[in-house]
């Protein structure tokens, strides 16, 4: 269980994280979502005792990260540059984390043939792809079997293969009962993966919610409908149970039917249709839903 | 979604107590020779010590009465191997700033005085043994050069043991202020331009003060104090000047890294890593 309270930090003017409150519970997998330099990776930071916040706090089952007796053994952690000198061996870099903690030995290798690294863990890590990286930042956050597994972009770098195995991962660290929180700025990969939200803009708290709201609150899936009358097809769609909303440019925008209901309706009034087309995804949600607090964009 | 079995336990062998001092010198030990730079650096620091103190001693057998304490001809080889030492000590913690590695580090200890407490110990520990081997070792080779000749030297000759046992716990020393400068400074080329600066430079420009400076400072100086150390009397180069004795001068120069090092760790709980 992680708690953070009105959690902030500054960095000069910049304000990175801006009282930020949320829990993250044991059991499921939440997602730590927001746009790039939304955050994200400073709250992990926090949440590690890496970076000091300025106001507010943020515990591990009621601990300040620094009090942990074990640290390893109660905390995981991926953090998302490699925070892994490149001219020791995997093993050796497991076993140097191993020994702060007093993790036997024998533990190095089980992780390292978890994550799928045990033909090159003698190599030096500098020689690593960023995916390699990646599995070797995760065998990292399972050293110590900890109940709280905190992972920064885990996918990151990894090949479609890896992607479905980080999926698979964290789904069953999550339902072994420990805390998985993992942060993405793509929303269709959390949806895929996480049973809850915290979803972030600008360092502020924008949503904390189910995945399963936010699918289905974003997947009333609306249509772009342009049709020979627009008028008498108003009328048929409102009666038929559907909303409709009009364009500038004079096409409709009709919510509450699916594509074959609107194109069976305008068949039976003989009414044309010029165009029909589906809107929003997952991901046209997320993006209305931080486009306020996206903190950079490419010029139009 | 899943539902959490109740009251799940995970890492069930965790010990009692918590990670301390004990288990980081593990850790930093492993660190510190799992890297290639650490043997190398040891390696040309031994041939160093030991090269330059057999050209040196050459030259002395050759030009007899050139000096009446051979012994500091024959550790000549230390005046290079303590900046070497110091760049390892640098490199032992600046190279995880440099690489990100520290966060993986503070997040196994988060106490930030264990870990840099736990550097001294493995740092200062390799600099003594290593220093104590290679003083011995280059007075050996050295003395067995020079026996017969006019400026032969003794283990048993009054002050060699001491010069041979203070030199080695010099290096030790100046490993530990390299190591205090990068807990400061975290930035490797910083830290290591800051010690060596603090050697040479320092040294110069106080030796062109005007001489109530001279004589007031320059027996503070990390170099200077080296001099007296690997010497059986006072240093020609200090003639005229004070200094102190070399156990008083090793005595400062660990204050020195005392209070880099508690420095370095009280930064290091302030800052952001």
């Amino acid at each position: 269980m992680i708690e953070a309270r009105g959690l902030t930090k500054r960095f000069g003017s910049v304000v990175a994280v801006d009282g930020l409150t949320f829990d993250v519970e044991p059991g499921r997998v939440t997602g730590f979502l927001g746009p790039n330099g939304s955050g994200k990776s400073t709250t992990m930071a926090m949440i590690m005792g890496l970076d000091r916040p300025n106001a507010g706090s943020v515990t591990i089952d009621g601990k300040n990260y620094r009090d942990l007796r074990w640290p390893l053994r109660e905390v995981g952690g991926l953090l998302e540059a490699n925070a892994i000198h490149p001219g020791r061996s995997a093993r050796l870099h497991l076993w140097s984390l191993a020994q702060y903690n007093a993790i036997r030995k024998g533990r190095v290798d089980e992780v390292l043939d978890l994550v799928g690294l045990t033909d090159v863990a003698n190599k030096r890590v500098g020689k690593f792809s960023l995916g390699m990286g990646q599995r070797l930042g995760i065998a990292a956050a399972l050293l110590g079997d900890p109940a709280v597994v905190l992972l920064d972009e885990p996918v990151n770098g990894l090949d479609p293969e890896g992607i479905r195995w980080m999926r698979t991962l964290c789904k069953s660290l999550a339902s072994e009962g420990r805390t998985v929180f993992i942060s993405s700025h793509l929303m269709a990969e959390m949806a895929q993966t996480a049973d809850q939200l915290v979803v972030i803009g600008k360092g502020r708290l924008i949503a904390e919610m189910a995945v399963a709201d936010f699918v289905a609150r974003s997947s009333t899936q609306s249509f772009r409908v342009r049709v020979a009358s627009p008028e008498p097809f108003i009328t048929a769609v409102e009666s038929s149970g559907g909303a409709t909303s009009a364009n500038n440019d004079g096409t409709l925008i009709i919510t509450g039917m699916d594509a074959k209901a609107i194109g069976d309706l305008a068949l039976s009034k003989r009414i044309a249709v010029y165009e029909l087309t589906a809107q929003a995804s997952l991901e046209d949600a997320f993006m209305e839903m931080t486009s306020d607090a996206v903190e950079y964009r490419g010029a139009k | 979604m899943t539902t959490p079995p109740t009251e799940a336990v995970f890492s069930v062998d965790a010990p009692s107590g918590r990670a301390g001092l004990r288990h980081a010198v593990r850790a930093e030990w492993t660190k510190f020779w799992s890297v290639r730079s650490t043997p190398w650096s040891l390696f040309a620091l031994v041939v160093a010590t030991i090269g330059l103190g057999v050209l040196s001693t050459h030259a002395l057998r050759t030009q007899p009465g050139f000096t009446t304490d051979p012994i500091r001809r024959i550790l000549v080889g230390f005046n290079l191997s303590q900046f070497a030492i110091g760049v390892l000590g640098v490199l032992f913690l600046s190279a995880e700033y440099g690489t990100g590695q520290i966060r993986s580090t503070l997040s196994a200890m988060p106490r930030r005085p264990v870990v840099v407490g736990a550097k001294a110990i493995v740092m200062g520990g390799v600099g003594l043994v290593v220093g104590e081997i290679l003083a011995f070792v280059a007075f050996f080779i050295g003395s067995s050069m020079l026996s017969g000749s006019p400026s032969q030297v003794s283990i048993g000759d009054p002050g060699v043991v001491r010069v041979l046992v203070e030199s080695g716990i010099y290096i030790a020393l100046l490993g530990l202020i390299g190591l205090g400068i990068a807990s400061i400074l975290r930035n490797s080329a910083g830290s290591i331009a800051t010690f060596a600066g603090a050697l040479l430079i320092l040294t110069l420009i106080i030796s062109a003060m005007p001489t109530f400076i001279v004589n007031a400072v320059s027996r503070y100086l990390p170099l200077n104090i080296g001099a007296t150390v690997f010497s059986i009397g006072p240093p020609p180069r200090l003639q005229g000047t004070p200094v102190f004795s070399p156990l008083v001068g090793l005595i400062i120069l660990a204050v020195y890294a005392l209070v880099l090092l508690s420095g370095g760790c009280l930064l290091m709980i302030r800052r952001d890593s």
